[in-house]
């Protein structure tokens, strides 16, 4: 199962890194967030995977018996899915209102704030 | 566009989805579920509602600016927080009211806060694209 | 213990809840100033109780560590939380005069004071998946304040700062993960002695170079800087001094911890890197500065060139090295936040930053170049102002350790610097304004002259007594550096913490 998980992983963030390199602020956009699944994946593998077996109280508050999946990184994960999720929505304002302001989503050509000619001192 | 069929299933889907959203709310106290979950849920209620009959619609029903509903929910996470130094606690511990049928605490009190934090973020940000739009014609 | 430590991080995110409902009343600057006072106090009760019992920690919820989120305060941490809500303080008078009411409206002050909040949380935690939730945390408040600016530039240079930010963000997320999945603990007293007794050291040096490619990033480290001079000039002016003086900070705070406490195994790698890169990051500041002709450009890539200097002091990891990159931290933060102020006022009275179109400045304003050379001279490394000290150790660390190229490297930087403050000082203040229009003093407000001037002066006058009196703070960051050589008291404390 972590095989098949790490190679996911893998996938993901090649697509996601073939993505993020082509010039368009959204495909850069949906690359970033390729990549972030694959480093959610990585972590929830890293905490070792226990099938079956999640970390919650038997009806009635009972204790689990036998061994129980860690329930620590999927907290992180989920705190991670959080922050992504916020993190995503506001790259995704930012970048209609850069269309607004542009008329184009292309990296190359967004120099407004760094002008190609520095006006020389000369 | 406005389609009449989806206009009429949002305000029947609305009360449904805020239903379900309560319903997980307090389901996450002791199974998954909670406050985060249970306000992206009651905000896509509330987003169905924008697609079918426009923001105004949905400003109208929710009544209060979502961003002063966020600042509710925040402060609600922060009395949660700040409300166990009255029993000495640590910052951010539970303090428990064992009523006999009803458990109250400020981790629920704390979720509740997240839950309407969620729904005022999600929606303000809803509002602002829906806004921008309209201006960038 | 607990609350001294959790008070100075729930104080802003109390401010920005009040920010937040008040954001269309007039008052709301006011919310913010006085917040950012109620944070100023606590922080000088949390420096103090530092200095009396030494390292304090305390449990979120009471849940023992390593299991739960420790708040952890040493000298380094207090300190920096006190320059956080000196520069909060300063900035959020001065902003009085800046933000408007369209500004206001957005949520500036609310996401300022989450900033702060941020920041604060930062420095306090001792967790290092709660570190990754603070950066986060920090980060949306500053895209926010950097997107609310309005302008087609600002919005430019949001656009690359939010997409680079967002690749170190996943860097640091994952380096977190594989460290857990390694360790078991995110603790980072525990990670100390889990990390050197891993069985597999070159793994752990791997984490160790993601964590410094997602830290390096955040810190505008060289070659991963590029960011930095594509957005601080574009946001106001305030937004700016703010970033300036704490963002990159907190990137360079977080290097320091991770390599001090965390992974020290293999030095001879990891550091090694760091002296490099420490020395290209302050040439390729220096040498960008150079060619730039805006008031706020310069400034920006002076800032990458500074960080350099910091990286330094922690790449040499020499006792005395260390005391000159906390040194050079706390002076820095006051000294940037500082200059940024003075192109915001400059901006005002001119009309514009780009150094070929303005001038006239120390005609109209005797006292505004007084208040721009302080810093400025600071940033070059004057004596006595605080820069010199500053310098002067890490120069002095450097010879020690028989690195003379660095040592040169350092002092040639310098000169640069110099170079570069003497053009904004001939473009801005000396030579008249091209357009034959005067610049007077006059076209600020007399309420908005007292709120922007009063914190320049204040911060101006902090780096002249540091410069004039640095005893009690070499004596104080040499302290701050024997705690985070000998990490021993900090892990003791935090594994045995109570609640």
């Amino acid at each position: 199962m972590e095989t098949i998980l790490a190679i996911l992983a893998g996938a993901l963030v090649t697509a996601g890194l073939w993505l993020m390199l082509s010039g368009n602020l959204l495909r850069f956009l949906f690359g970033l967030m390729l990549l972030s699944n694959a480093v959610n994946l990585a972590i929830f593998a890293a905490g070792r995977l226990t099938e079956g077996r999640p970390p919650l109280l038997e009806p009635g508050g009972a204790r689990p018996v036998g061994e129980l999946a860690n329930a620590l990184p999927q907290a992180l994960l989920l705190t991670a899915i959080v922050i992504g999720f916020g993190l995503f929505a506001f790259a995704l304002a930012l970048t209609i209102r850069a269309y607004r302001s542009f008329g184009h989503l292309e990296v190359d050509r967004m120099r407004l704030a760094e002008p190609e000619e520095p006006r020389g001192e000369a | 566009m406005r389609s009449p069929i989806l206009a009429t299933g949002a305000r029947l889907l609305l009360p449904l989805f805020l239903g379900f959203a309560l319903y997980i709310l307090l389901r996450g106290h002791n199974a998954p579920g909670g406050g985060f979950i249970a306000g992206l849920i009651a905000a896509l209620g509330f987003a169905i509602v924008i697609f079918a009959d426009g923001p105004e619609a949905a400003r109208r029903m929710l009544r209060i600016d979502p961003r002063s509903l966020g600042g509710i929910g925040l402060v609600c996470a922060l009395i949660a927080g700040g409300g166990a130094a009255l029993s000495g606690g640590a910052p951010f511990q539970g303090i428990w009211l064992d009523l006999p049928v009803l458990p109250l605490s400020t981790v629920l009190l704390f979720d509740i806060g997240v839950f309407l934090a969620v729904i005022g973020g999600v929606l303000a940000l809803i509002f602002a694209l829906e806004d921008s739009g309209k201006a960038g014609g | 213990m607990s609350w001294i430590l959790a008070l100075p991080i729930l104080t802003p995110f109390i401010g920005a809840g009040a920010c937040l409902f008040l954001r269309n009343r007039k008052g709301v600057g006011w919310i913010s100033v006085l917040t950012a006072l109620a944070s100023l106090g606590l922080a000088v009760r949390l420096l103090a109780t530092v200095i009396d019992h030494g390292v304090i920690a305390g449990q979120v919820s009471g849940w023992p560590a390593p299991f739960g989120i420790t708040l952890v305060a040493d000298y380094l941490s207090a300190a920096m939380v006190l320059i956080t809500a000196i520069i909060g303080l300063a900035t959020a008078l001065w902003a009085m005069a800046e933000i408007g009411p369209t500004s206001a409206r957005l949520g500036w002050f609310t996401l300022f004071q989450t900033l702060l909040g941020g920041v604060t949380g930062a420095f306090l935690t001792g967790d290092l998946f709660n570190l990754y939730v603070w950066f986060e945390v920090l980060l949306i408040s500053s895209f926010g304040l950097l997107a609310i600016g309005g302008s087609r530039s600002a919005t430019d240079g949001a656009v690359k700062y939010v997409t680079l930010n967002l690749i170190a963000t996943a860097l640091f997320l994952c380096a977190a993960g594989l460290t857990y999945g390694a360790t078991g603990t995110l603790n980072m007293a525990d990670l100390h002695g889990k990390v050197a007794a891993h069985p597999d050291q070159g793994l752990m040096t791997v984490i160790a170079i993601l964590f410094m490619l997602a830290f390096g990033m955040k810190a505008a480290v060289f070659p991963l800087f590029f960011w930095l001079p594509a957005s601080y000039h574009t946001p106001h002016y305030a937004v700016s001094a703010l970033f300036a003086g704490l963002l990159t900070k907190v990137g360079v705070y977080a290097l320091i911890r991770v390599f001090t406490l965390i992974f020290t195994g293999d030095q001879g790698w990891t550091h090694e890197i760091l002296l490099w890169c420490a020395c290209l990051t302050m040439v390729t500041g220096v040498l960008g500065a150079a060619a730039q002709s805006d008031f706020r450009k310069i400034l920006s890539f002076h800032i990458v060139s500074q960080i350099g200097y910091m990286v330094l002091g922690l790449a040499l990891m020499t006792p005395l090295a260390l005391v000159g990159a906390v040194f050079y931290l706390l002076h820095h933060i006051i000294v940037k936040a500082n200059l940024f102020l003075v192109a915001g006022v400059s901006r005002r009275l001119t009309g514009g930053s780009d150094l070929a179109q303005i001038g006239g400045l120390y005609r109209a304003a005797p006292f505004l170049a007084v208040l721009f050379l302080i810093p400025a001279f600071s940033l070059a490394g004057f004596p006595p102002l605080s820069g010199f000290w500053a310098k002067y150790l890490l120069v002095r660390a450097a010879l020690e350790e028989g690195a003379w190229l660095v040592a040169g490297i350092a002092l040639m930087v310098g000169l640069l610097t110099i170079y570069s403050m003497t053009k904004i000082w001939a473009g801005a203040f000396w030579k008249p304004h091209p357009g034959g229009y005067e610049p007077v003093l006059a076209q600020l407000s007399p309420r908005a002259r007292v709120l922007m001037l009063t914190p320049m002066a204040v911060l101006a006058a902090m780096t002249v007594l540091i410069g004039v009196m640095p005893e009690p703070f070499v004596t104080f960051a040499t302290t701050a550096a024997q705690q985070l050589l000998e990490p021993d008291a900090y892990i003791r404390i935090v594994l045995g913490a109570r609640p």
